[in-house]
């Protein structure tokens, strides 16, 4: 039940050049930061990364990239930097562009042991072509299949030593159904507690999907768009 | 003709009472601004937000709190936080009653193309393909014509569709038009602007059958 590692180097012992891994986040808005950093550390590469986003030129996945560590991405939205256009335009990067909500029901599928499910998402676009599709209620669907990675990285505020996690705000987003679906997941929390101060009643990922648990050295959150209002004097 | 401030304050006049609306980036965005008084709706963002209230003042900005659009926001009072899943449970289920969002085609059937122009960079769908194929409905906020003057509103569209048959309702700078069958039905025409005005713009099926109305802004 302990889920414990010393830090992130330990977490993230065992990802290997070639592998699948998912990654948190909408934006920059609740990214694995110290995980993707310590990754961009090392020698690994030919990585397929599920993630809805790609980060930017110099803050999330954007490290892995501009050290050319993938090899395909998966996402819904993407392009928010211009080395990722680049590897894109030139063919060094293969990138598969999912509807949202169907990346997130994939996800979910993948680690509730949902094979394949029909959403209506795409039906009629191309990225219907080669699908099943199916009429459910009068109404075209396409077949849409699950996905699972070998590792999955998330990133909570909250998580005790048993794994268990809680979000805060929009950083929750694909963050619980891709915990759900790694062989093995790995959270990095901003404050990592004694099993037994978290409110069961309000835990967001129950523990069994947790495999590594360790608390981040250091979060710079950074916004993408800072949007306020000016305050009246 | 309207500016985009008047786009969205006249599909702000379509807001009913008790609705989940979801508003897409751009001129949708706006909507929000101009809720009519007397009525209480709230937006739902599908990175996980129902009850998104407006920017925070400066020096509150939250990284944890942000739209769909990446931008700070806050929250209205009995607001709720839910993942990506749910929030296209949402969608997909068609609880929220009504999806406001930007194109740059629309066909006189109501498919849509609002994510790709081929040789161009393409920056992906996001949740726009989920949105359209699922919600009862969907008005879409756009000019009518495009930067060569050349009409948006079509017999077919030419670059890669969102979605089929999903488009109920348009409003540009020049008309408010339903989709029905056969084509584009003219229903508003904007202050200024005339029919023969809008009948050029419009390279799709325009269908007049009766005094067209001034739009009310």
């Amino acid at each position: 039940m302990y889920k414990v590692v010393k830090n992130v180097d330990e977490a993230i012992q065992g990802i290997q050049s070639g592998m699948t891994l998912m990654f948190g986040g909408f934006g920059l808005c609740g990214i694995p930061e110290n995980c993707i950093m310590a990754l961009s550390k090392t020698g690994i590469n030919k990585l397929t990364c599920i993630s809805n986003n790609a980060g930017v030129d110099d803050f999330g996945l954007g490290f892995l990239l501009k050290n050319r560590q993938i090899k395909k991405m998966i996402s819904s939205y993407v392009g928010e930097n211009d080395e990722f256009e680049r590897q894109m335009l030139s063919g060094e990067l293969e990138v598969d562009l999912i509807p949202q909500g169907s990346l997130a029901e994939r996800c979910r599928a993948g680690g509730a042991g949902i094979p394949a499910f029909f959403t209506p998402a795409g039906f009629g676009t191309e990225v219907a072509e080669g699908k099943e599709v199916r009429i459910f209620n009068g109404k075209p669907h396409i077949l849409e299949s699950a996905l699972t990675a070998d590792y999955a990285i998330v990133k909570a505020w909250k998580g005790d030593h048993y794994g268990n996690l809680v979000y805060k705000g929009t950083a929750r987003n694909f963050n619980p159904m891709m915990a759900m679906a790694g062989k093995i997941t790995i959270a990095e929390v901003e404050i990592l507690v004694e099993p037994g101060e978290l409110d069961p009643n309000f835990i967001h990922t129950p523990g069994i999907f947790v495999q590594r648990i360790f608390q981040g050295e250091k979060y710079e959150k950074r916004i993408e768009q800072r949007t306020t209002r000016k305050r009246e004097i | 003709m309207l500016d985009k401030v008047g786009i969205a304050k006249r599909i702000a006049q379509e807001l009913k009472d008790g609705w989940y609306v979801n508003l897409g980036i751009g001129i949708p965005t706006l909507v929000a601004n101009y809720v009519p008084t007397g009525i209480k709706v709230e937006f739902q963002s599908e990175n996980g937000i129902l009850g998104m209230g407006p920017f925070p003042w400066e020096g509150e900005e939250d990284a944890d709190m942000i739209n769909a659009g990446k931008q700070t926001v806050t929250l209205k009072k009995g607001a709720a936080i839910f993942d990506s899943a749910t929030s296209f449970a949402m969608i997909r289920g068609q609880h929220v009653q009504l999806t406001v969002l930007g194109a740059m085609e629309v066909s006189e059937r109501g498919d849509i193309a609002n994510w790709k122009i081929p040789g161009k960079m393409v920056k992906g769908m996001g949740g726009a393909m989920d949105l359209v194929a699922s919600a009862e409905n969907i008005i879409v906020a756009m000019m009518h014509v495009n930067k060569a003057g050349e009409s948006k509103l079509l017999k077919e569209c030419t670059l890669p569709l969102t979605g089929t048959r999903c488009v109920k309702k348009i409003v540009t700078e020049l008309a408010v038009l339903e989709i029905i069958e056969g084509g584009f039905k003219l229903l508003e025409r904007a202050p200024g602007v005339t029919v023969e005005h809008i009948q050029k713009s419009t390279e799709g099926n325009l269908i007049i059958d009766c005094e067209i109305p001034e739009m009310k802004v």
